[in-house]
C-alpha cells in the first residue's frame, strides 16, 4: 500500500519497448555475431586446409632452417631453427627502424626549424629538400641509394682506406671491433660515475638558479665530464681494449664490424624520407605558437636560441607529438621495403625464405602481421605517454 | 523493426555461406570443362620456361606443358589462360583453386609434395643449381668460393642448397637475397656479390642480360638436383592422372618418333604402341576421362617432348641448352616415361 502511494512514476514501458533493454539486447547480438563470424573464419580455414592436406600449426618453428642470413644481431647459423630466423629478422627490422627514427627526428627538427629561418638561403634550401624528398616514392629512393650511390663505391681490392683500420667499399663499411679485455669493468664504472655526476650537477645547478638566478653552464661541463672520466678510467685500467682490425682475405674483408650497404641504403632513404615529413610537422608546430610568445620572451631579454628552446619548442611539442607518432609508425612499416634490396628484415627473412621453405603461409603471415601490430601499438603507447607529459596541464 | 530485419538477413547470409562451404566441390576436370579453358600458373617472365612475347603470347617449356593439357581436354592448345605468379605466391594460388595446375619451374621436393597439399605430376626439365662468377676473380671451381658473397633470388630452393653445399664443404659465404631476378642480376653486375647462384638453365639467360656477357663464366659444378615439373592439388586423382599422362604421352611420342609434323600420317601406323598413343586402338583416353584421340591432339598441336625442348630451350634458342640429362633414356639421358598401354 505504502509503495503505491510514493511511486508516482508512470508504469515503465514493456521490456521490448524499453530503450535500455533493447540496446543491451542488440549489442549482445552484435558482439555474438562478430565472435561467431571470427570463429567461422578460423574454423573454415582450418578445416579447408586440413581437407586439402596442407600442414598447419606452429611446429615448423622448431625445425632446422638450413639457410644463411647475411646479418644477424642475435647468434644465428644455418643449423638453427625457423623460430630463430624470426628473431634474426625481427631484430634487423627493429635495428633499422630505431636508427631511422633517431636520424629522422634529428634531421626533421633541424630542417623544420631551418624552413622558418629568417635567412633566405637556409629557408629555401629546406623548402627544396622537403618538396623534393617527400614527393619521390620511397622505393625509388631506396633503389637510388642502393644501386646508384653505394654500388658505385670501389670494389674490395680498391677500398677506401682510412688509417689502415677503416675500409669502405661496395660490400660495406668495415670498422675495427673493440674486444674488451680483463679490467674493462673499471671503464664501465667510470661511465656510470660520470653519468651520476652529470645528473647531480644538473640538480644542483637548477637549485642554485632558482635561489640566486645565476646560470651554471651545465651542458658544457656535463659533456666534458662524460668524455673525460671514461677516458681517464680507461687509461687507469691499462687500456683494456684490443681492436680486431678488418683485413682483406680471399674475396673480401674479414674481422671487425661490417655495416652492409643494404642497411646503410635503407637507413639513409628511410631517414631522409621521413625527415621531410617531420620537418613539416615541426614547422606547423612552431607556427602554432602565437607570435606574442616570441615577443614576450624577447621583452624578457631571452636570446633567440633560448627563446626557441625554452618557450617555443615546449609549446610546439603539443601540436607536434600526435602526427610525429604516425610518422614513426610509417617508418617502421616502410622498413619492410628492405626486401627489395636484400636487407634481411622480418619480411625478407621470415615472410620470405622461411615462408617459402615451410609453405605455411597462414601461420607465417599471421605472426608477421601480429609483430608489426605489436611494434606499432607499443610506439603509439609510448608516444601517448609522452604526449600526456607535455600536454597542457589544466590547473 | 528495420534493424531486426537487417540482422535476420545477416544471419541468413552467414549461415548460408557456412553451409555452402561444406558442400562437395566439383572435380577439377568438370570445373575446367565448364569454364571452357585451363587456368595455368606460370612465372612472370623466365626465358625458355614461360615468358610473354611482345604480342602477349606466352611461350616456353612450362607454357607448352599447360598447352598440352588443354589440347588433351579440349583439342585446342589455345584454351589456356595464364596466371603469372611469383615464387612466393605460386603454392597458395594452386591450393586456393585460383589456378588448375602450376607449371612454373618448380622443384619437386619431399616437403612440398607432402606438406603443401600438392602433388607433382612428373618432371618436364631436369635442372641443377650452378654458379655464375666474374671472370676476373680467377676462380674455376666452386670449391674455391670460401668467403664469397653470393647473390640469390628469394623464394626458391636455391637458398637451402647453397647453405647445404657450403656447410658440407666447411666453407663460409655471405648471402644477399633479392626479390626478383632483375635485381639479382643488377646486384651481381654492380659488384655487390662475387657470385650469382641459380638453376643452371637460368644462368645462361641471366648471363646474356649482363652488359658484357663475356665478363662472367658459369662454373662447372652442379650442387643440387632440381627436377622441375607441373604441380596439381592433392585429392583429385583423376586430374593428377591427366596432367601426369599428358606429359608421359609427349615423352613417349618422341621415343616412338611421332612428331607434330607426322602425327596425321602416324594414325595409319601398324605399330601397336603408336596406335595406343594416338588413340586409333584401345580406350586409353576414356580411362583418363579424356577423348580417345587425346594423344593425337597433344602431339599434333603442341608436339612431342623433343620438339617442345628444342623450340624453347634447345641449342638453337637464346638459352642454347644441349639436351644433356634431359635426353631420352635411349639416347644417354634419364628421360623415361611409363608406357601407354
Amino acid at each position: 500500500m505504502k509503495k503505491q502511494t510514493f511511486d508516482t512514476r508512470p508504469a515503465g514501458p514493456k521490456p521490448w519497448n524499453d530503450p535500455q533493454v533493447r540496446s543491451i539486447f542488440f549489442q549482445t547480438i552484435a558482439i555474438a555475431l562478430v565472435f561467431w563470424g571470427g570463429w567461422v573464419l578460423v574454423e573454415n580455414t582450418l578445416s579447408n586446409m586440413e581437407s586439402r592436406g596442407i600442414s598447419t600449426g606452429f611446429g615448423f618453428l622448431d625445425e632446422t632452417a638450413g639457410f644463411g642470413i647475411i646479418m644477424n644481431l642475435v647468434p644465428y647459423d644455418a643449423t638453427m631453427s625457423y623460430g630463430r630466423t624470426f628473431w634474426v629478422g625481427l631484430t634487423n627490422t627493429l635495428l633499422v627502424s630505431a636508427m631511422g627514427v633517431v636520424a629522422a627526428t634529428i634531421l626533421g627538427f633541424i630542417i623544420g626549424v631551418a624552413r622558418l629561418s629568417s635567412n633566405w638561403l637556409v629557408a629555401k634550401m629546406a623548402l627544396v629538400y622537403i618538396e623534393v624528398i617527400r614527393n619521390i616514392p620511397l622505393l625509388l629512393q631506396i633503389f637510388f641509394w642502393y644501386f646508384a650511390v653505394l654500388s658505385n663505391l670501389p670494389s674490395p681490392r680498391q677500398s677506401v682506406d682510412v688509417g689502415g683500420a677503416l675500409f669502405l667499399n661496395n660490400r660495406g663499411l668495415y670498422l675495427p671491433e673493440p674486444l674488451t679485455q680483463d679490467g674493462f669493468g673499471l671503464v664501465w664504472g667510470g661511465i656510470l660515475l660520470a653519468i651520476a655526476a652529470v645528473v647531480a650537477i644538473r640538480v644542483w645547478a637548477k637549485k642554485r638558479q632558482l635561489a640566486t638566478g645565476q646560470i651554471f653552464p651545465t651542458f658544457k661541463v656535463g659533456v666534458a665530464i662524460l668524455i673525460a672520466v671514461p677516458i681517464i678510467s680507461y687509461l687507469a685500467a691499462g687500456s683494456p681494449i684490443e681492436w680486431d682490425i678488418p683485413a682483406l682475405k680471399g674475396f673480401n674483408f674479414g674481422g671487425g664490424i661490417t655495416i652492409i650497404p643494404e642497411l646503410a641504403a635503407l637507413w639513409i632513404a628511410l631517414s631522409l624520407y621521413t625527415a621531410s615529413f617531420i620537418a613539416e610537422i615541426v614547422r606547423s608546430g612552431i607556427l602554432s605558437v602565437s607570435k606574442g610568445q616570441t615577443e614576450a620572451s624577447k621583452a624578457l631579454g631571452l636570446p633567440n636560441g633560448l627563446t626557441l628552446r625554452l618557450v617555443i619548442i615546449p609549446q610546439a611539442m603539443r601540436v607536434i607529438i600526435p602526427p610525429l607518432t604516425s610518422q614513426y609508425l610509417n617508418l617502421v612499416k616502410n622498413s619492410s621495403l628492405a626486401t627489395a634490396i636484400g636487407y634481411p628484415d622480418l619480411v625478407a627473412v621470415f615472410m620470405g625464405t622461411t615462408l617459402n621453405q615451410t609453405g605455411q603461409a597462414v601461420e607465417v603471415v599471421a605472426i608477421t602481421m601480429a609483430v608489426y601490430l605489436t611494434i606499432s601499438l607499443l610506439i603509439s603507447l609510448f608516444m601517448n605517454i609522452y604526449n600526456r607529459a607535455v600536454a597542457i596541464k589544466e590547473r | 523493426m528495420r534493424k531486426t530485419k537487417t540482422i535476420a538477413l545477416g544471419i541468413a547470409l552467414a549461415v548460408g555461406t557456412f553451409t555452402a562451404t561444406g558442400a562437395m566441390a566439383a572435380t577439377t576436370l568438370e570445373n575446367v570443362k565448364e569454364k571452357g579453358h585451363l587456368q595455368c600458373g606460370v612465372t612472370s617472365g623466365l626465358p625458355g620456361f614461360s615468358q610473354p612475347d611482345e604480342k602477349g603470347n606466352w611461350t616456353g617449356i612450362d607454357v607448352d606443358t599447360c598447352r598440352a593439357v588443354a589440347a588433351a581436354i579440349f583439342g585446342d592448345a589455345k584454351a589456356v589462360e595464364f596466371t603469372p605468379l611469383t615464387a612466393k605466391e605460386r603454392f597458395t594460388a594452386l591450393q586456393s583453386g585460383e589456378i588448375d595446375m602450376l607449371s612454373r619451374n618448380t622443384t619437386w621436393t619431399l616437403t612440398r609434395d607432402a606438406s603443401l597439399g600438392l602433388n607433382f605430376a612428373g618432371v618436364n626439365y631436369y635442372d641443377g643449381q650452378g654458379f655464375l662468377i666474374n671472370k676476373d676473380i680467377g676462380v674455376d671451381d666452386a670449391t674455391q668460393l670460401d668467403g664469397a658473397t653470393i647473390c640469390i633470388q628469394a623464394g626458391t630452393t636455391t637458398e637451402l642448397n647453397l647453405s647445404d653445399y657450403f656447410r658440407a664443404k666447411g666453407m663460409e659465404f655471405k648471402p644477399i637475397v633479392f626479390d626478383t631476378s632483375e635485381q639479382t642480376v643488377q646486384g651481381f653486375s654492380a659488384g655487390r656479390c662475387d657470385v650469382l647462384t641459380s638453376d643452371r638453365s637460368q644462368l645462361a639467360a641471366l648471363r646474356s642480360k649482363l652488359s658484357d656477357p663475356s665478363s662472367a663464366i658459369i662454373l662447372p659444378n652442379t650442387i643440387s638436383k632440381e627436377p622441375l615439373g607441373p604441380v596439381v592439388r592433392q585429392g583429385d586423382d583423376e586430374w593428377f592422372n591427366i596432367v601426369k599422362w599428358v606429359l608421359s604421352v609427349q615423352i613417349n611420342a618422341e621415343e616412338l618418333g611421332v612428331t607434330s609434323a607426322n602425327a596425321d600420317e602416324m594414325l595409319e601406323s601398324d605399330n601397336p604402341n603408336v596406335q595406343r598413343l594416338l588413340g586409333t586402338d584401345g580406350d586409353m583416353g576414356a580411362k583418363l576421362g579424356l577423348p580417345d584421340d587425346f594423344g593425337h591432339k597433344v602431339v599434333k598441336l603442341v608436339g612431342n617432348y623433343g620438339e617442345m625442348y628444342d623450340r624453347n630451350v634447345g641449342p638453337d634458342t637464346p638459352l642454347g641448352l644441349s639436351r644433356g640429362i634431359n635426353a631420352l633414356w635411349t639416347e644417354g639421358g634419364i628421360l623415361y616415361a611409363p608406357p601407354v598401354r
